[in-house]
């Protein structure tokens, strides 16, 4: 018996036997006629005057093609990068977005700054001449850290943004939050570091930029999560340029977790050089550039408090929060700390009143933007240690405090006090199932079983919300952004019944080629191996936005059944035709278009071969059986959950093994059960390495990045981690066609909460990420100290 | 990688003639420190001359009094000896935690040991256990060949031939692994030897030292329990984003305890 | 310019190159095997892992010269006859993978790690990925692919 292959099974990837035999093509596997290596001379200095750039030794180093600066870009007139969201500050102006250029013109403001390309016939040659470029710098003072940098006297990064300010932005009911606050029983409050984090995917960014003659076309090769973004950035703002005249192509992507969605200096600079060498020009990052100029991630300093009556009831939440966006605004930087973050402040609770402050600063450091979860990590972390540390401190069981505090699910759709209005959820119940499976009442004997041992144990929890889906169009428009947020997908049945679907979202692990088709399969009773999942190439893809925020499913897979819908309606006409009956009469189910209550019927296949051979066919209809959809959202789609860690402290040492971890999240209808799970695992993974070992640390004196390699910045490994207990709950997305509400993020998001308050659990003392060893070993002393004066 | 010439001596006298005349050249042996480096761009050698096909080089005999390594030997080969583990366990279980699988299947100790990383595995061994360092010079004792961090006692052209360990009554070696890099941020290697006990602490200073004081308590009596009061000086020991010099002080002694008490103390 | 000759994946192959060539440049870039991936360059990631006279290395590491005379096995070369080996099956089966970068040297290390050391346990599994990072899975259904292959190689 085939195994099923419908929406809701664990259809085995389509996209593996590539990868596993060593078959996948990656951007760097590309090799275009003729190319030529790019190499990118970078800043030294974490702030700096370029005073003058001498290429000429370099210029006559063995295989140099073209070394271009700053100047050669600008006088071909090559705009900047942009930022694509504009934040509006408390009093009224937009933030601040200075320029960046692809290239630095007379200053660089973080360490890896492009100062100069160098294009060669091989690599090597091309680092070979970049180290003979003399450059004359006057270095300037530097500041990284967030709160550092707004204080008088610090470092100014740029003429527009006077005091290193992007935006000072406020959200939420402030005299209702202070009122509330005012007559409290009890307050709760909490200094929080949120640490910067270096997002690693394992293939590093590669950017190829070629030019076909004929056709007067650029193509440019790069590791993106969103192609058609890209070349939209490219043309509309930096070359201006016709989009037909441009195509992105994006293979197999070797993760992203955020950090492939944004434009970045490389591929617009190969892009453009390729018509100054008259030859493809390839640029491959290596590990150490990727530390200095993928985008991070978070970086926020916060102070957060929590009012609460006297039985525990939450009555408001604030907090002030100073985000760091590097020397620069990324692509989507500002939208992060300001609408990603703050608008999730209610987390799962009832929490009538909020009010949230966050100042965007710039400091000499490389920029910050969307990293997995993307502000929403960042809001689940300041609320659930607030609602950890209040059940500490009214002595009452974290369990019992978020329960009595939880939306409950008659209350749906929830309009919370952050704008948002959550679509459906059940948190108890999500709770429970997971309270169940981490055995809860087992806790306090295996907490002795390791006081036995010499070894303290915690418990934490982490109650999390996310919103999913980016978004609705008029939404996201009035809150700044500046682009749709729709997603778009074509189906095209060939005639003898195999599918082509080519949607906008694009696959960097996430197994669409399998999910998709799942979908496919099943809406359109086609065989799954007769579906084949276009995507990550803007000349095949019509249109997309690509894939961020976990709205792959929940937006391009609603485009891809809006789709599907058009084509059916078309194959009831032609089967109405076919079967001599009116179309109202066609019944659909599966593939099979049968005349209500007869046995006459026909299946997709005769209707696809019709619709292309057209001999019997309605006069007024089309021959063809191909469609589009696009799909804007009305809401945001809200997946939520309980993460509950368990952890295991070695006092002697501050090593920290996590002994135990379950998952339940609730994302609505799920489409494929092995790959959500796999989504959380590896969710969960990236939280636990927050938590636990990763942390971007720049030297305060120089800016100079101290962890620029794997030697450094600590990844988490097999041995790191323990098996996951994972399992779901179902409360479908009520206002799109599948159901979904998205995944890939839930992980990310609540783990770093859960694994601190069980580390806090532990220790009895609150400790900021990442719970390193000598930090956890200094907390494990402060406790005995404690204990000793108790 | 900066350019550079590529010489496979088949013996041992040849690659002595050969890094005899070229001053600017290096040894290559498993390379997976000098490779590295090399990508990096931090060195940049007219030649390399690889001292992997070196079959002198090669191999492990035990006696009853001393294992002995040849400098070309990979860890693994070292760790998974059964003649090693039984005769010095703990120097075969320090093998087995070298950097990684693959580490272990290129790199062999004499790279290790001509290198002296503050943060390598084997001059803890080297230093614990009394060893012997025989180059193509002379022989050099444990306690004469770290001389600070990347340096040692061999001179320009000087190459390891092959390590001496005596057998010791017992010994133990626990790490504390930076948790990025895996290399050691401390470790104790701990031995009672027929010249006495010695504590070599690897990891916290800028290379490999005994610690006197654990020493003289261990000889007083072999047990965890004789470490527990004694606390190392943080001045001099390295500090770094892992760790401040402080942590690692106090790590020395309890990697110390945990050495002695896998000895069986 | 050398000449380096490698048997790489059962066939002998000739190429000239200069001598600060690595191997997983020779593989990739005068060879055509892509499969092996670069992911870092201080010999963490595991990404370039292959096998040499059968034992799993890192290419990235290992220069193209040391290599002359020897056996290299790639991800190309471990299936057999258009059979998968039994390690490629379990990662397909158990979703070992994500985006499928580090598969290659994944798989390599763990066929490996299975080949010398029978009776793995889920610690030993653990502790034996130490050499190879993945970012997108967690690495919990890698574990579970390696156990279950252990259980069917060599049958």
């Amino acid at each position: 018996m085939n195994a099923p292959t419908g929406i809701g099974a664990s259809v085995r990837r389509k996209e593996d036997y590539r990868f596993i035999t060593g078959q996948g093509t990656y951007t760097d596997d590309i090799n275009r006629p003729g190319q030529a290596y790019a190499y990118f001379l970078r800043s030294p200095h974490a702030h700096a005057k370029i005073k003058s750039i001498d290429i000429s030794a370099a210029k006559s180093s063995p295989g140099v093609l073209g070394i271009f600066t700053g100047a050669d870009l600008a006088a071909d007139k090559v705009g900047g990068l942009i930022c694509g969201w504009t934040v509006t500050g408390k009093d009224g102006t937009p933030h601040k977005a200075p320029p960046h250029p692809v290239i630095a013109l007379d200053t660089v403001r973080c360490v890896g700054d492009q100062v100069a390309l160098v294009v060669a016939e091989t690599r090597e040659q091309a680092r070979d001449a970049a180290e003979k470029i003399n450059v004359d710098y006057q270095a300037l003072p530097a500041v990284v850290d967030p709160a550092a940098t707004l204080k008088s006297g610090a470092p100014q990064l740029h003429a527009e943004a006077p005091g290193n300010l992007c935006y000072d932005w406020d959200f939420g009911d402030k005299a209702a939050t202070e009122a509330a606050f005012s007559k409290a029983a009890h307050t709760v409050k909490l200094d929080l570091v949120n640490n910067r984090l270096s997002p690693n995917a394992m293939e590093p960014r590669v950017a190829i930029g070629e030019y076909d003659r004929a056709t007067d076309t650029l193509t440019c090769y790069s590791t993106s999560q969103n192609p058609h973004v890209l070349r939209l950035i490219m043309c509309a703002f930096i070359f201006g340029m016709p989009e037909h005249k441009m195509r992105v192509v994006a293979p197999d992507v070797g993760g992203g977790f955020g950090s492939k969605i944004f434009c970045y200096a490389e591929e617009v600079a190969c892009v453009w050089a390729t018509r100054k060498v008259g030859r493809p020009v390839k640029w491959t990052s290596d590990r150490t550039e990727a530390f200095l100029t993928d985008a991070h991630g978070r970086d926020h300093v916060t102070h957060a408090e929590l009012a609460l009556d006297k039985d525990g009831k939450f009555l408001a939440l604030k907090c002030s929060t100073i985000a760091n966006m590097g020397a620069y605004l990324s692509t989507f930087a500002s939208s992060v700390p300001s609408y990603l973050y703050a608008l999730l402040l209610a987390g799962q609770y009832t929490t009538p009143a909020i009010y949230a402050e966050v100042k965007a600063v710039f400091t000499n450091t490389t920029p910050v933007d969307a990293y997995r979860g993307a502000g929403r990590p960042e809001a689940t972390y300041v609320v659930e240690r607030l609602v950890e540390l209040a059940a500490r401190q009214l002595k009452m069981d974290p369990v019992e405090i978020r329960k009595k505090n939880f939306i409950p699910p008659n209350a749906f759709p929830y309009q919370t006090p952050v704008a948002v209005a959550y679509d459906s959820g059940q948190y108890a119940l999500s709770m429970d199932e997971a309270l169940k499976l981490v055995d809860y009442k087992g806790f306090a004997a295996r907490r002795a079983a390791s006081e036995a041992k010499g070894k303290l144990r915690g418990i934490g929890f982490a109650a999390y919300i996310e919103a999913c889906g980016i978004a609705p169009s008029s939404v996201v428009g009035s809150l700044g952004a500046g682009v749709g947020l729709w997603e778009s997908a074509s189906i095209r049945f060939n005639p003898t019944g195999s599918v082509s679907v080519f949607t906008g979202s694009h696959s960097h692990g996430q197994g669409h080629e399998t999910t998709f088709a799942q979908v496919v399969s099943d809406k359109m009773g086609v065989p799954i191996d007769q579906v084949e999942i276009v995507h990550g190439d803007t000349q095949r893809v019509p249109m997309g936005m690509g894939t961020y925020g976990s709205r792959s499913l929940a937006v391009g897979g609603s485009a891809i059944v809006r789709a599907c819908d058009k084509l059916i309606a078309k194959g009831k006409k032609i089967a109405a035709h076919l079967l001599e009956a009116a179309v109202e009469d066609i019944e659909y189910d599966k593939g099979t278009f049968k005349v209500a209550g007869t046995d006459k019927s026909v299946n997709m296949q005769q209707v696809c071969f019709t619709a292309y051979v057209p001999h019997k066919y309605p006069a007024d209809l089309e021959p063809g059986f191909e469609e589009n959809g696009f799909y804007d959202p009305s809401n945001f789609t809200y997946p939520a959950g309980t993460h509950i860690a368990e952890v295991e402290v070695d006092p002697g040492t501050g090593h920290v093994t996590v002994a135990k971890w379950v998952a339940v999240d609730d994302f609505g209808k799920v489409v494929n059960p092995m790959i959500v799970e796999g989504q959380v695992h590896g969710g969960v993974a990236q939280g636990v390495g927050q938590a636990l070992l990763e942390q971007v640390i720049y030297d305060k004196q120089s800016g100079q990045l101290l962890t620029g390699s794997m030697m450094d910045y600590c990844l988490p490994r097999a041995e790191d981690l323990p098996s996951y207990t994972v399992a779901t709950t179902e409360t479908p997305c009520p206002h799109n066609p599948l159901g979904v509400k998205g995944c890939g993020e839930a992980g990310a998001i609540a783990a770093p909460a859960a694994l601190m308050n069980a580390i806090t659990d532990a220790l009895g003392v609150e400790i900021d990420m990442p719970a390193t060893p000598e930090k956890v070993w200094r907390a494990a002393q402060t406790r005995v100290t404690r204990q000793a004066a108790e | 990688m900066y350019a550079f010439n590529y010489h496979k001596p088949k013996t041992l006298a040849e690659a002595q003639a050969l890094i005899g005349k070229l001053p600017e050249g290096k040894l290559l042996a498993g390379g997976h420190t000098l490779i590295p480096t090399l990508k990096q761009r931090l060195a940049q050698p007219s030649d390399l001359i690889d001292i992997g096909g070196i079959a002198e080089l090669k191999g492990l005999t035990v006696t009853a009094s001393a294992v002995t390594i040849g400098a070309g030997t990979r860890h693994d080969e070292v760790a998974r000896s059964a003649e090693v583990k039984k005769a010095i366990p703990a120097l075969a279980l320090l093998a087995s935690g070298i950097g990684d699988r693959q580490v272990r299947a290129r790199g062999t100790i004499g790279g290790s040991l001509a290198n002296s990383d503050p943060a390598a595995d084997y001059p803890g061994a080297v230093l614990g256990l009394g060893a012997t360092v025989h180059t193509t010079k002379r022989t050099i004792k444990a306690d004469d060949f770290f001389k600070g961090m990347f340096e040692t006692a061999l001179d320009e052209g000087e190459i390891i031939t092959k390590v001496e360990f005596p057998v010791p009554k017992r010994a133990g070696y626990m790490k504390f692994a930076n948790p990025a890099s895996r290399y050691v941020m401390v470790g104790s290697f701990v031995a009672e030897t027929a010249g006495g006990i010695r504590v070599a602490i690897n990891g916290a200073g800028p290379c490999a030292f005994r610690w006197a004081e654990a020493e003289k308590a261990l000889a007083a009596k072999f047990a965890a329990a004789s470490v527990e009061g004694l606390k190392h000086k943080a001045d001099g020991l390295n500090s770094d984003i892992h760790a401040s010099a402080e942590y690692r002080a106090h790590l020395i002694t309890v990697m110390t305890k945990r050495a002695v008490a896998q000895a069986g103390g | 310019m050398a000449t380096v000759s490698i048997t790489v994946n059962g066939n002998k192959v000739s190429r000239d190159v200069e001598p600060r060539t690595l191997l997983v440049q020779y593989l990739r870039e005068h060879l055509g095997l892509t499969g092996t991936h670069v992911g870092c360059d201080t010999s963490q990631c595991g990404a370039c892992v292959v096998h040499i006279d059968g034992a799993s290395v890192k290419s990235c590491t290992t220069l193209a010269m040391q290599c002359e005379g020897a056996s290299v096995t790639t991800i190309e070369g471990l299936a057999k006859d258009g059979k998968l080996h039994p390690m490629q099956e379990a990662f397909r089966e158990h979703h070992a993978l994500q985006c499928g970068f580090c598969t290659p040297g994944m798989i390599m290390s763990a066929v490996d790690l299975v080949e010398k050391n029978p009776g793995l346990t889920e610690d030993d599994i653990r502790h034996g990925l130490e050499g190879n990072l993945c970012r997108c899975t967690g690495y919990h259904n890698i574990v579970k692919a390696i156990a279950a292959a252990s259980k069917t190689m060599g049958r």
